[in-house]
């Protein structure tokens, strides 16, 4: 059998279990080479201090979507976002260009630091979270629902404006506690399979499942990401809620805490990683 | 809810191929996905032709199926010999089309 057929096997467990299913596939696959070693050049820009982005797992084919800014269908959302940035909506009259003025200066850098700790709420709180408390509280507009395509674009429209930034959240302070939850979050077993985020993403990155190569998880700068899967831009707790579901666990919901707390885990493996958004994905 | 991006380069040669770029955005709702909680089919909703003029001539067409994907991304070439307008047509089974238009100068 293949190294990689051997090395899910050493996993122990349950997860031993759920490995010789996918035997089969892993010796198939085993031959050939991965994707992430076939891109030198781009090496540098997507590896950090040995931390490797999603971009790094992907298909030479899917990076060539990434790297069009025309085919990739993520920019749809960035134009869309372009737009609702100076549309009026709600009692105050107001739209987001009223207070924050030219998005291009006021939000570059804004994407890296989120989740971060607000007083005021007492806990982190994430970036569509944060536009939609402005939208209540100084527009007087209603939030936007999760995951619909408002929100999806105002977020990836600022996610777009820190392109190529390095990631860099804050988990001292206040935060910590917070960071301290969502680390637990990720190396917590739940579900039927009775795994944690960090069986794949940690234990076995660079591994396949069946055809599909691991990545190390460090999601940070890429999300909200075009998914060719979901053949449109979806939010990471949309990919969250994706994984818990392959666990077998019941998922969390979209901005609940626990989500919250492990993107703060999450942000933080892809410290120094670029910003990718809108990055295309599998 | 169509919202289409052409790409087309601004000059060329005489005789150059060119290659133009288009993205459409549609669900293209292929017919078979169920809604979650009805259980009911959703209705097949897709651009089912997509065609090309330069100066009026077709050049490139295509007819789509229920297998393309949502906002779906065409690229093809054509060969230039004098300046004139690009115009793309997607047709929507519904009968509806959305257009774009694009200039070229040849010189």
């Amino acid at each position: 059998m293949s190294r990689k057929g051997k090395n899910m096997t050493t996993g122990g467990g349950k997860l031993a279990a759920v490995a010789a299913g996918f035997l089969l596939a892993a010796g198939f696959v085993a031959g050939l080479s991965t994707p992430a070693s076939a891109c030198e050049e781009c090496k540098g820009k997507y590896e950090v201090e040995g931390r490797k982005s999603g971009y790094l797992f992907s298909n030479p084919e899917t990076r060539a979507i990434q790297d069009d800014d025309f085919a990739n269908g993520g920019m749809l959302w960035v134009e869309k976002g372009a737009e609702l940035w100076n549309k009026v909506d709600g009692k105050a009259g107001k739209s987001c260009a009223s207070c924050h003025g030219d998005a291009e200066e006021s939000m570059k850098g804004v994407y890296t630091v989120y989740p971060k700790y607000v007083q005021e709420l007492g806990k982190l709180e994430n970036l569509e979270q944060r536009i939609n408390r402005c939208r209540e509280a100084n527009m007087g507009a209603k939030a936007w629902k999760w995951e619909s395509d408002d929100l999806l674009a105002m977020t990836t429209y600022i996610g777009y404006l820190s392109r190529g930034m390095p990631m860099n959240v804050k988990i001292d302070g206040p935060a910590a506690p917070f960071f301290e939850k969502g680390k637990e979050e990720y190396f917590k077993r739940r579900g039927q399979l009775d795994m944690a985020c960090k069986h794949c993403h940690y234990d076995h990155a660079g591994q396949y499942i069946r055809a599909d190569l691991i990545s190390e998880g460090r999601g940070g700068g890429a999300f909200p990401a075009y998914r060719l899967k979901w053949q449109k831009i979806g939010s990471l707790h949309r990919r969250f809620k994706g994984c818990n579901k392959q666990i077998r666990a019941q998922p969390y919901k979209a901005g609940s805490d626990e989500y919250v707390n492990l993107e703060l885990f999450v942000k933080w493996r892809s410290r120094g990683l670029p910003v990718e958004v809108p990055a295309v994905r599998r | 809810m169509a919202k289409a991006r052409v790409k087309v380069p601004k000059t060329a040669k005489a005789g150059d191929v060119i290659t133009i770029k288009t993205l459409i955005k549609h669900k293209m709702e292929s017919g078979n996905r169920k809604d979650k909680k009805t259980g009911k089919k959703i209705p097949r909703h897709i651009i089912d032709k997509f065609t090309a003029k330069y100066n009026g001539e077709v050049f490139f067409s295509s007819d789509w199926e229920g297998g393309v994907s949502a906002n779906p991304y065409c690229a093809f070439t054509c060969k230039v010999d004098k300046s004139g307008d690009f115009e793309f047509v997607w047709h929507d089974e519904k009968g509806e089309e959305y257009k774009a238009t694009a200039k070229i100068t040849v010189g």
